[in-house]
């Protein structure tokens, strides 16, 4: 009885909590409410994975209302596979929290960041499972404007700057998505993703799909951090409080790219796009970030920013597996949204484990924490690895297929530029190593301990996890490849 | 009249420039944010237009009425009307905050004080 209602309970749940921590309004049971429903989605979304692995896609008509007309909630297995990421982000993240929050943020308003995160979450997680383009924009919207509010909880004046930019951006961007929406609304007169594609091919042809597409585009690319229109990424990565970064590095973004691959595949189709030239136009943008911004990475003297900037980087992998417009292309897209996305969340951990010792998050102040800090410092080293797509870690998978990808289409150039920028992600990476491990801690310098047990078993669950899935690929690629097959065969 | 029968998505076209205009070149951060309203609101006025429909009454259930005007697009308007109110009242809570902290609401001031701690 229960199971037939997953799919709204997936979203509902974090909802209708997030109030509770409110009325709470103390630290400790809010963390509790928030802990139990992150768990508790993490079990729906595993649940509803392992549905449609072995069965079909599942549609959750909301309030019984029949589908064009209603909203529909949909399952297939891309959307299943981008929850557990999600929610096991969400999971992890909030065993980690408490340590690094007390110490980021006052006391009184650490029920606020509680609230955001429960508001933020399952803004995400409606993104994912809505199969309306305007309950798509709303939930868009949910998660938004809760993210600025906890980036503004950061502990630096500069978080609130950082996050009046992003509000300033992220709106532009989200109403860019509005204004595409009317245009497919105009022309289609229906708002089901499904319904949009049935009757969108008698019109593919007009100049309002295309300008509609061109809005969606630029609108998600806003909030995707696409590499011209990424902004405010940097910034706002940097001044948020450490664990906001991890949940946003590992979650935002990518639920962004899961609504470009809606837009593209489910509601236009793979003609549509290859007509408009959209592809030829992501794959130069993508080049463009993984090149250009691992470059600036590079340069970076806080950690955070170098991370950021980085994650702008990894992004345009993504990007250009979308651009093949071909199975394995978009597998590997796909599979590297899932492992970015368990990579980068261990690395922000670290940093928020870094600054709850040493109070900075430039690199010279962590010379000798290679010494001091081992267990965290391991931690940053293999998750690195995986960034850097060291074999047996999950970063080796994703850029694998990658590679594959643009060889079946002799396109040596992309293959030669993804290694390109892997030996460029080698060198920003092994400034940090280099300064923590080889570098002693300046003398009179306060000694320093390890990070608590607290904190570091979340963070070696997460590194477990690029380990694990680096090895054991069945899960991932079965699920990347079944949500790349689906993607392609939707439409004519 | 083709530019008459049109005027709605004319004026559509003509406040979302003057708003993104604004956004973009304006530097005071509370004017940035009328930019950022007249912006959303011109998008509000397109989907109420694209929900006209040409000889139709009021969506009102009741005999004698045959053609009526679409609810739909209205009816996300009111969700995109609260949206933009929240984004709004968020918005200026923060430039209130960033008043506090640096003391001042000019974009370039702001980054100038950002700069100066920089090269600290």
């Amino acid at each position: 009885m229960i199971s037939a209602h997953l799919p709204v309970l997936q979203v509902i749940l974090p909802l209708l909590s997030a109030p509770l921590c409110l009325l709470f309004r103390r630290t400790y049971p809010s963390w509790l409410v928030a802990l139990i429903m992150s768990w508790a989605s993490f079990a729906i979304a595993a649940i509803l994975l392992g549905q449609v692995l072995t069965g079909e896609p599942i549609s959750y008509l909301l309030g019984d209302w029949a589908a064009p007309w209603g909203i529909e909630y949909k399952v297939d297995v891309l959307a299943a596979f981008v929850l557990l990421l999600v929610s096991g982000i969400g999971a992890i993240i909030m065993l980690f929290a408490p340590g690094s929050i007390a110490a980021e943020i006052p006391e009184d308003r650490v029920y606020l960041f509680y609230t955001m995160y429960l508001l933020t979450f399952s803004g995400l997680l409606g993104m994912v499972i809505t199969g309306d383009v305007f309950n798509l924009f709303v939930f868009l919207e949910i998660s938004s404007l809760s993210t600025y509010v906890m980036i503004s909880l950061g502990k630096s004046r500069r978080a609130m700057t950082a996050a009046f930019r992003y509000l300033v951006l992220g709106t532009v961007g989200a109403t860019f998505y509005v204004i595409g929406v009317g245009f497919l609304y105009q022309m289609t007169g229906t708002l089901n993703m499904a319904d949009v594609a049935d009757k969108l091919p008698a019109v593919t042809e007009t100049r309002t799909i295309l300008v509609a597409l061109g809005f969606l585009t630029v609108g998600i690319g806003l909030k995707l951090g696409l590499f011209p229109v990424h902004l405010w990424l940097p910034n706002a990565y940097t001044y948020a409080p450490s664990v906001v970064t991890a949940f946003l590095a590992a979650t935002a973004t990518k639920v962004a790219v899961y609504a470009l691959l809606r837009i593209y595949f489910t509601v236009f189709d793979v003609e549509a796009i290859e007509a408009y030239p959209l592809d030829e136009a992501l794959l130069l943008l993508g080049l463009a970030a993984i090149v250009s911004m691992s470059a600036v990475a590079i340069f970076q003297t806080d950690v955070k920013r170098l991370l950021a900037y980085s994650s702008v980087a990894q992004l345009g992998y993504m990007i250009i597996g979308i651009s093949f417009l071909t199975i394995t292309g978009l597998a590997a897209g796909v599979l590297h949204v899932f492992n970015h996305g368990l990579m980068k969340a261990a690395l922000f951990m670290v940093i928020a484990c870094v600054f709850l010792r040493i109070k900075s998050v430039k690199i010279e102040d962590m010379a000798g924490l290679g010494k001091s800090m081992p267990l965290t410092m391991a931690a940053f080293v293999l998750a690195g690895f995986s960034l850097i797509g060291i074999p047996l870690t999950v970063g080796f998978v994703s850029k694998w297929y990658l590679i594959t990808a643009s060889i079946e289409q002799s396109n040596w150039i992309v293959a030669a530029l993804i290694l390109f920028s892997s030996l460029l992600a080698v060198v920003y990476f092994w400034k940090v190593v280099e300064i923590a491990y080889f570098r002693p801690r300046n003398d009179g310098a306060a000694p320093i301990s390890e990070a608590p047990a607290l904190m570091l078993v979340p963070l070696w669950i997460l590194v477990g996890a690029n380990i694990f899935f680096g090895i054991h690929t069945d899960l991932t690629i079965t699920s990347a490849m079944a949500a790349a097959q689906s993607l392609m065969e939707v439409g004519p | 009249m083709e530019l008459f029968g049109l005027l709605n998505y004319w004026l559509v076209i003509v406040l979302m420039m003057i708003g993104f205009y604004i956004v973009i070149a304006q530097g005071n951060l509370v004017k940035k944010m009328v930019g950022l309203s007249i912006f959303q609101v011109s998008v509000f006025v397109f989907y109420i237009s694209v929900g006209r429909v040409a000889g139709g009454t009021a969506p009102i259930l009741a005999d004698g009425i045959e053609v009526f005007s679409n609810p739909l697009p209205h009816v996300l308007i009111l969700t995109a009307i609260v949206v933009g109110v929240a984004t709004t009242a968020l918005g200026l809570a923060m430039i209130v905050r960033i008043r506090d902290s640096f003391g001042t609401i000019e974009d370039d001031e702001i980054l100038a004080i950002e700069k100066g701690e920089d090269d600290k």
